[in-house]
């Protein structure tokens, strides 16, 4: 009896040794900065030795848990990739025309009284959420489909924002007139952009779309004349319904309504996009730029396109934001707003549009309804993009891949 | 001449801080070739380390010499720490995933270690102790150059001899070399390659927060966010100097340090980042091995 337990509890002591050593060490690891706390002026010191006992116990369990998913990780790898559940209620609902039909109904429904039945506040948070929607699908382009790591996205946020606020600014152009001009001039620096960092490798086109997030940035914030500095634009009028007089609730509602149009635009054009010649060249350069030449895609072009067109849909928000919040400044397109928006794609799953318009609701509605841990959200954005990293590279939804299935029967290719 | 002097001793002050960060992540790159984001908020932790370290040995009653040395030696373990820490988190579950995944995991560190001390310490800047007292030194020089600038020049110099000297002779240090060459093939001939990536990180991490002291203590104050700007020019000159060099990344630090002392003083303070980057661009797109990096051709 005694020795067939013995087994268990030599594997029970190992791994409560191995947790304790890694409590031990993030104990030790935190110990300055979360423990001490100095107070330069008044010189005084703070001891705060509770939070060396939350990070104890914190890491102790936690590192039983990210042992577990490591372990299942590996012995996963081995594995064939079968018929998940996951993927088989995605090929239910795709294939099954009732189920999709309905539900498509259901949600068209919801989002057609969702600003009626909501408060104006709940109407104004849904608006920014369905703005990173488009922010997220707009990069889905450069990241998800054409696989080049772009770090300054917000600077075609930037764009599209300050072409509005200026031209309104200074020409008193409406809305729906800068609307197009904005994602025309956005996708415009999307290929200026593009062009230098074409011959650039992944991690390096990474560091130059950072760098050159921050030059606009920088330039708007310190170009007086031109952009207002710092200090922002402010007064830009909302958009206009027919030379009708709204009220502000009422704005809302057709801003909302507006967004929704625009989002269902965006999901026919990338999805259509992606099966199209081009989308699937973006996947093709992806996956090897060598082949792909070496097939007769011209690489210069399709990367061009990936950066314009993704562009086109961030300088379209950035109307929009101007719009919706009649103010803007510099402050809003900082180097977080980008890891933001990237975030939401890898979160939802890079070449997914489900999983990317999942990912911006969970990042957006998530912190808003939990406000009183609105001050941890960036830890947890941080903490997540890791731990999906490491556990689940594809996101909450993969991407389904277009394959093609050859039935001897028929003889015929069918697209799944 | 004068004003062109003290920019020209400014620029090798700050060129050098960079050199010592952008080591950090020319070593990293050079043998798993990726950006370590986090690079910068390691040479952030550094320097709240010292500061912290600094403020409770002088409540205490030390001072001078002795607590900058001992600052400075528990900034650099606690760095070396958590750069081993995080590679081991963050990085190393990835070796085998594509290429965008590690440097998505990094950036993911970066943002949060940033928010860890901000939340842990505070948002505020910090005033931070001189550590580095004034004293006597060549009497033309010192009137245009303080004596924390000559400590940082110095220790730069010697620091980067050190390196240059263990990479090349010692046993690990030419593990280290094998595997930048060829990681499959170190492996094969004994090398331990987890030990020698561990060991990339510690002394990465370590020299960033050598760089975090020093500047901090010459400016004066720091706060969570001096780790991003920090990185991101120390990663400039890295790959502006050639990415994988180790003289390289020295020059590099130097010629941005340069560039922006230069562009500052007789062009427009304003605009010093862009100008930073403005020059990384334009190295990339003329030159994208770097200064001494060698052009190699791709193997398909």
């Amino acid at each position: 009896m005694a020795t067939q337990w013995k087994p268990l509890i030599e594997k029970i002591t190992s791994e409560l040794v191995k947790s304790l050593l890694v409590a031990a060490w993030f104990m030790f690891l935190t110990f300055p900065l979360m423990v001490i706390r100095v107070h330069p002026l008044e010189r005084t010191i703070e001891w705060r030795w509770m939070n060396m006992i939350y990070v104890g116990v914190g890491s102790f369990f936690l590192s039983f848990i990210w042992r577990y998913l490591m372990e299942r990780k590996d012995g996963g790898n081995s594995k064939e990739e079968g018929d998940t559940w996951q993927k088989r209620v995605g090929l239910r609902i795709r294939s099954d025309k009732r189920i999709s039909l309905s539900g498509l109904i259901a949600i068209g429904i919801f989002i057609f009284i969702f600003p009626f039945i909501f408060s104006s506040y709940q109407t104004q948070i849904m608006i920014t959420a369905l703005m990173y929607v488009m922010l997220g699908l707009g990069l889905n382009i450069v990241v998800g489909l054409a696989g080049l790591l772009d770090l300054g996205y917000v600077a075609f946020y930037a764009v599209g924002a300050y072409c509005y606020a200026l031209l309104n600014h200074h020409f008193g152009l409406s809305f729906w007139m800068a609307l197009p001009l904005s994602g025309a001039l956005a996708a415009t620096f999307g290929i200026l952009l593009g062009f230098p960092v074409l011959r650039l490798r992944g991690d390096y086109l990474a560091i130059v779309t950072l760098g050159f997030g921050e030059i606009i940035r920088l330039i708007l914030e310190n170009w007086n004349e031109f952009s207002f500095g710092p200090s922002g634009i402010a007064g830009i009028s909302r958009p206009g319904f027919f030379g009708m007089e709204l009220s502000l609730q009422e704005h809302t509602v057709y801003l909302y309504f507006i967004m929704i149009m625009l989002v269902v635009l965006t999901v026919l054009v990338v999805s259509r996009l992606r099966n199209s010649r081009i989308g699937r060249a973006w996947i093709a350069l992806r996956e090897d730029e060598v082949a792909c030449q070496a097939m007769g895609i011209d690489k210069t072009k399709t990367k061009l396109t990936a950066f314009a067109l993704g562009a086109t849909w961030a300088g379209l928000v950035g109307c929009i934001f101007a719009a919706k919040t009649t103010f803007i400044n510099p402050a809003s397109f900082t180097f977080m707003e980008s890891a933001m928006i990237l975030s939401i794609v890898v979160l939802g799953g890079m070449g997914s549009i489900v999983g990317v318009i999942l990912g911006a609701f969970v990042l957006i509605l998530l912190p808003e309804y939990l406000r009183a841990f609105s001050e941890y959200r960036m830890l947890a954005f941080g903490a997540a993009m890791v731990i999906i990293m490491v556990f689940r590279p594809q996101g909450i939804i993969t991407g389904i891949r277009q394959r093609y299935e050859f039935h001897r029967n028929t003889q015929k290719g069918k697209a799944r | 001449m004068d004003y062109f002097l003290e920019l020209f001793l400014g620029g090798l002050t700050r060129g050098s801080i960079y050199a010592l960060i952008a080591l950090g992540y020319t070593m990293v790159y050079g043998i798993i070739e990726l950006i370590n984001f986090a690079h910068g908020e390691v040479y952030m932790i550094g320097a709240f380390t010292a500061l912290i370290v600094a403020s409770v040995l002088s409540l205490m009653g030390m001072s001078g010499f002795s607590l900058l040395i001992l600052a400075g030696l528990i900034a650099v373990i606690y760095a070396s720490a958590y750069g081993y820490t995080i590679e081991k988190v963050a990085y190393k579950p990835l070796r085998q995933a594509p290429r965008l995944s590690p440097l998505i995991s990094a950036i993911g560190m970066s943002i949060f270690l940033q928010n860890y001390v901000l939340l842990s310490q505070t948002s505020d800047f910090l005033s931070f102790p001189a550590l580095i007292e004034e004293f006597e030194f060549m009497e033309p020089v010192s009137h245009i150059m303080r004596s924390s600038e000559l400590v940082i020049v110095l220790t730069t110099a010697v620091v980067t001899a050190l390196l240059t000297l263990f990479i090349k002779f010692s046993r690990i240090g030419k593990a280290m070399r094998a595997t930048a060459q060829d990681k499959t093939m170190a492996m094969l001939l004994g090398v331990n390659v987890n030990r020698v990536i561990s060991v990339t990180f510690i002394i990465g991490s370590g020299l960033a927060a050598v760089g975090g002291v020093l500047i901090s203590s010459h400016i004066g104050q720091i706060n969570f966010y001096i780790g991003f700007i920090a990185g991101i020019k120390a990663f400039t000159a890295a790959v502006l100097g050639g990415i994988g060099s180790i003289p390289g990344a020295v020059l590099g630090g130097l010629v941005l340090g340069w560039t922006e002392s230069f562009a500052t003083g007789y062009v427009s303070s304003d605009y010093e980042d862009v100008f930073a980057f403005g020059l990384l661009v334009f190295i990339l797109i003329f030159r994208p091995a770097g200064i001494l990096g060698r052009t190699t051709s791709e193997k398909v």
